[in-house]
Formats: structure tokens, sequence, C-alpha cells
């Protein structure tokens, strides 16, 4: 089996093309996906237009809410640039320096304290993928400053009706000092009614001394009611069970277990049509060396090639998002599981093929799909179909590596262990069907 | 005189199809054997069976693969090492002891030792062939198993593979080949077996196989084999 092994090194290594492919395919990745995720579309690029005067506020009661604070929380949720006039940022947004605009109107302080609707102008441009794109992710932005804005604002508004409940100087113009509070007026008035001798002033004063009670008593609720109209519906998130993967980082587990779906299929199917392609397996196999061991050479040689490049490529990444180093140990095992059983299947799809071009044609056909339907989230189609695709890739190796190699380096669910075995299971699986599949070939 | 090769009713069946029925011979060190007959005849695959490369449903034969080299139709190379590297990994896979004297001596006997460090893909068909024949050869075995080793080969390479055959024969290796070029038989054969659907039909000499089909001793044997066989189609078809 060594000699084999050398011999196929030797092979590999005088197929310049694919060599050249083997060292620069994981280089280009890891490259691109650190770009990709460094540069991440979360905070698009976007012209900021203020047109309000400088220190312009909103008014609410005895409070003042800077509009300079609404476009600072915006800015925070974009890439801002902040441009002079609306016509400037048309200009940037037509030469693609940015990829929207947004302009915030002069007269928008005014109509927020006279109760009307205020509104943004947002500019976009490009075709209607990217429109789309763009438009849900300033809309995210915006609502979220918009959330933030009416929080201030809310609050301004609890003081202020905080100060009539409880009284105070309230620095309202026109309210006279020392005022006092609604809370207060029950106890004083019912003191007053107490000195008064029954008659028409004393029903009247018990008229008044009711409405004051309830008066207070309903301000005090509307201070809940503001709270709830401003968030009325907030979100509590449970996970149950397993811990959250960042999409970065689950990003880069996808590309890491792509590439080590290919290359290590795609070599073992080669590697293993090669020996029937050069006339040489039904030599080897008259007693030089056995079906199990070939299988054995050729999987393990895909094996330690993809592993070599899944794990370059897993310190590539790691320039551009930050992984546990930590837990290097368990990619080393997740890595090595899932190898052996895409070299597997490898071997399985080489044992059918007659020709190299038709192994990796057939290779890149199976694993294509295997990897799409893997990643088919739940909900996004129907239940049955969902529950096909949650057979098929059950029962290729894909997505068991993924779910192994993504417990590894972001200890999510479900628990590494299961996966190790379902893996170890396919191997076997597979490595029984090349077997077989070797032996009808001859 | 103690037959080297012994082959022992050997059938092969692939499903319901008989590939081969009860085939048997003998041959001696330093015989020439060929193996002649219509296409589908079971040729390839007696070789392949005698080389160890397939099972039998049935038979005997003896020695075993270790004892035999083969050299299959297709030259089993691989085009990415050279004749020398070629050369070097069958002999570690056959547990040649000195395995440098073993690509050594084959390098001579093909006459390639000034192309040993050339890869195989740039080889002439011929030059190939030549390899091909070397590996079955590198462990020294004492029988030879060649399958259409001429096929694909101009008139010039072919007197030169079948010089390096006869050679090695005359140094008493068991040389057994299939052929379709009958020529080749008559020319250098000590010895002919005739294949027909899966069965032995003549085992002779050559001439032996002219006299059956009334062919004159220096008359054409391709012409002989096919008179032959159809005199034995007629005889089955009377009989039967």
């Amino acid at each position: 089996m060594r000699s084999l092994f050398v011999k196929d090194l030797l092979i590999l290594r005088r197929s310049r093309l694919l060599l050249a492919l083997l060292i620069i395919y994981p280089v280009a990745i890891a490259l691109l996906i650190g770009f990709a995720i460094s540069r991440s579309p979360s905070r698009p690029r976007v012209a900021i237009v203020d047109e309000t005067p400088a220190g312009e506020t909103v008014q609410v009661g005895n409070q003042r809410v800077s509009v300079s604070q609404y476009a600072d929380q915006l800015f925070s949720q974009v890439q801002s640039v902040r441009v002079g006039t609306r016509q400037e940022a048309i200009e940037q947004v037509k030469s693609g320096s940015v990829i929207a605009a947004v302009v915030i109107p002069p007269d928008i302080a005014a109509k927020i304290s006279s109760l009307d609707r205020a509104s943004l102008e947002v500019l976009y441009n490009g075709d209607a993928l990217e429109q789309s794109l763009v438009q849900s992710t300033l809309n995210s932005a915006i609502a979220q400053a918009n959330s933030a804005f009416s929080e201030q604002i809310q609050q301004a508004a609890a003081k202020a009706l905080n100060a009539l409940l409880e009284g105070g100087n309230l620095s309202i113009l026109g309210a006279p000092q020392n005022l006092i509070g609604l809370h207060q007026i029950p106890p004083e008035l019912k003191a007053l009614i107490a000195r008064q001798p029954p008659g028409r002033d004393r029903q009247a004063l018990e008229r008044i001394d009711a409405f004051a009670g309830f008066a207070a008593e309903n301000l005090a609720l509307s201070k809940n009611v503001l709270s709830t109209v401003g968030q009325p519906i907030q979100v509590k998130s449970s996970l149950l069970h397993g811990r959250r993967t960042p999409l970065n980082t689950f990003a880069v587990v996808v590309a890491v277990t792509v590439s080590l779906m290919f290359v290590c299929v795609l070599l073992a199917a080669g590697g293993l049509a090669l020996e029937r392609e050069e006339h040489a397996l039904s030599r080897l196999l008259r007693g030089l060396v056995s079906r199990e061991a070939l299988l054995a050479e050729k999987g393990s040689l895909a094996a330690a090639c993809a592993f070599v490049v899944a794990l370059a490529m897993l310190a590539g990444v790691g320039a551009f998002v930050t992984l546990e180093w930590s837990r290097a140990g368990l990619w080393v095992v997740a890595l090595v599981f899932g190898a052996a059983a895409f070299a597997a299947l490898g071997v399985a799809i080489g044992a059918l093929a007659r020709e190299v071009r038709a192994a990796s044609l057939l290779a890149i056909l199976m694993s294509l799909p295997l990897a799409f339907l893997a990643l088919v989230p739940q909900g996004s189609v129907g239940h049955g179909f969902y529950v096909a695709i949650g057979v098929v890739s059950f029962v290729f190796p894909f997505k068991a590596a993924l779910q192994a190699l993504d417990a590894a380096v972001n200890d999510a669910s479900p628990a590494i262990g299961g996966s190790l075995l379902h893996l170890a299971v396919l191997t076997i699986v597979f490595g029984a069907l090349a077997r077989l599949g070797l032996r009808q070939a001859e | 005189m103690n037959a080297e090769l012994s082959v022992g009713a050997l059938s092969k069946r692939y499903g319901t199809l008989e590939a081969l029925h009860e085939v048997s011979f003998n041959a001696h060190p330093g015989e020439l054997v060929a193996v002649i007959g219509p296409n589908g005849a079971g040729k390839t695959t007696l070789l392949s069976i005698i080389a160890g490369a397939q099972t039998a449903s049935a038979g005997t034969v003896a020695p075993g693969p270790d004892r035999v080299g083969w050299a299959p139709q297709q030259p089993a190379l691989y085009s990415k090492l050279s004749v020398a590297e070629n050369l070097e990994l069958f002999a570690r896979l056959e547990g040649v002891p000195d395995r440098a004297d073993a690509v050594g001596r084959m390098l001579d006997q093909t006459g390639l030792r000034g192309r040993a460090d050339e890869r195989v893909a740039r080889l002439s068909g011929g030059n190939r062939q030549r390899v091909n024949v070397a590996l079955g050869l590198i462990a020294n075995p004492p029988v030879l198993a060649l399958d259409e080793p001429s096929a694909s080969l101009d008139p010039a390479q072919r007197e030169r593979l079948w010089q390096f055959i006869v050679a090695l024969a005359a140094g008493g290796t068991t040389v057994v080949f299939s052929t379709h070029n009958v020529v080749e038989a008559q020319r250098y054969a000590d010895r002919a077996i005739v294949l027909a659907d899966g069965r032995l039909v003549f085992d002779g000499t050559p001439q032996a196989l002219m006299r059956e089909a009334g062919e004159a001793q220096d008359g054409d044997m391709e012409r002989a084999l096919v008179a032959f066989l159809a005199q034995r189609g007629s005889r089955e078809e009377t009989s039967g």
C-alpha cells in the first residue's frame, strides 16, 4: 500500500494543473470568504443629508429631544457619508460611491412637535435585486433609528407626565412656579371639604375631589400606555437547545465543508478511476494488492489532501474571523471523520466510473446537490419535501460533516459525538459499496 | 517433461453466458503456445484466469498467479511515471528482492535502457507494449500470459516484440499468447490451441492444424483456421 501511496503522490505532483488547483483553490476561497465577511453588507455605505438647522429640537412637555440625536442613531446603523446637499447626495448615489442616500428634511422637528407625521426621503440606484437588498438593509437601519428616537421622545413625555402628577417646577413656558401635583390634590382637598359645612359648595368641592383622584390615577396609567405604544410587542427569544452560531463563522464552516467534500470526493473518485483508465486495475488486483487495501490507499490519499486543504482554509479564514483556536483539536477530529466519509463516497463513485473524466463529472453532479440540499432551511419547502431532503441528507456525508465541523468550530448543536458516529457509519457503508462496485466492475 | 502450466476443465460463466467450457491443456517449459479463435471465443477470458485477473467458475490452473507474469491487451502502465519508475513500482508490488537488478535486466531485455527516465506517455505504442510485457516479467515468472501482445503495432515494432518473446521462450519461460494474427501463430508458436464458443476445439502444432484443414504445409494458416472452423461447424450440424 505504501508503494501505491508514493506512486499516487508522484502522479499528483506531476499533474501540475490539479496540483495548482489544490493549492490555489483553498487560498482563493479563504480570501474570498474573509473579504466578504470583513466587508459585511450589514452596514451599507449611505449618504446622509441633514437639512435641519443646527440645534433643532423636538419639544415634548418640558423636555427637548435634539434632532441631531436621530441623525446620530441612523449614522450608527450604516457606514455614513455626510453630504451637504440633496443634489450632492444624488450624484454620489448615481456614481455608485454610496448605495443610497437619506435626506432628513428641515421641517422634521416642527412636524413631530405638531404631532404631524414626519417623513424622510430615501434615494436608491441599481437593478431590482440590488434595490431590494439595499431597501431591506436600509429599512432595517431606519427602523432601528426610529425605535431609538421614539424611545427618547417617550422618555421625555413620561417625565412631563410625572411632573404633572408629582408637582414642582415644570419649566414649561407660562407654567407657575411650585405647581401642586395631581397626586397631592386629593389630601389637600379632603381636608378643605371636611371643614366645609354641608351644602352646594361642599358638593362642588366633592365633585372636584373625585375628578382629581380619577385624573391622577389615569395619568399614572398613561405612562405605562406610552411605553406600550413605543414598543407594542417585545420579543423574548429562547434557544431550545445548543448555542447560536454567528452567521459569519457558520459561513466559514460551510465553505470549509464544501471544499473538504470537493477535494476529497474528486481525488478519491479520480484516483480509483485512473487505475482503470490506465488498465492497471486488473494487474494490481490479480494478487498484488487486495481490493480493500487499494480502496483504503485511494481513500487515505484523498482524505489526507482534503484534510490539509480544509485545515489551511480554516487557518486562512481565521485571519479575518475570530475563531476559537483552543478548539483546534476538535476541528482536526471533525475534519478527519468528514474526510474519511467523503473519501469513502469518492471511492464508491470511482468504482462505478471507467474514466477519470466520468468519475469527476459524477462526483461533481452528486456533490453539488448534496451541499444545496443540506442547507435548505426548515419551512422554506413543504413538509413532505423537507422530510425527503432530510432522508437524502442523512444517507450522504455532507450534512453530518457540516454539523460535526460546526460543533467543533462554533460549539453548535447537535453535539459533535453524534455527527462523528454518523460519519463513521457512512464511511463503513460507502466503503462496502465501493468494494461491491469494484467487484462488479471487474 | 513436466508441465509448467496445467489448465484443467476450466469453465467461466457470466450469468447465463458460458464464456469457457471445460478447457484443459498443458504447456511445458520454454514452450510458445498460441491461443487462437474467432471474436468472443474466450481467449482473453482464458488468459485472464491463467493470470489470476479473473476467477474461474470451475476448474483448476497451476501454478498460481504469483508464478505467472501477465501482459494484458491494453498496456497497463502509468503514463505519468517513467519506464524505470513503472518497473520499480511493480518490482516492489511483486516483492522482488533485488529490485535494481530486476529493473536493469528488464531495461536491457526490452532495449529501453536509453529511455529509462522517459515518461511512458511519450513512448510509441510498440515501446509501451514492450514495457507492458516487461512488467509481466519483472518477477522472473516461469509462465508468461500475453493477451494480443502485437495488437496496434506496426510491422517493424511487431518484429522487435517477437524477437523479444522468442528469446524469453528460448530462456525457458513458458509463453501463452492470444492473437488475431494467425500468421504470428504459424511463425512463432510451438503449439496452437483453437477456441470456439468457449470450447477447446484443437490442440496441436500449427502444422497439424494446416493438415487438419486440408491446407498445404506452406499454405495460408488463416485460410486453414477458417476452413477448420467451417468443417467443425458442418460436423456439429450433421451430428446435431
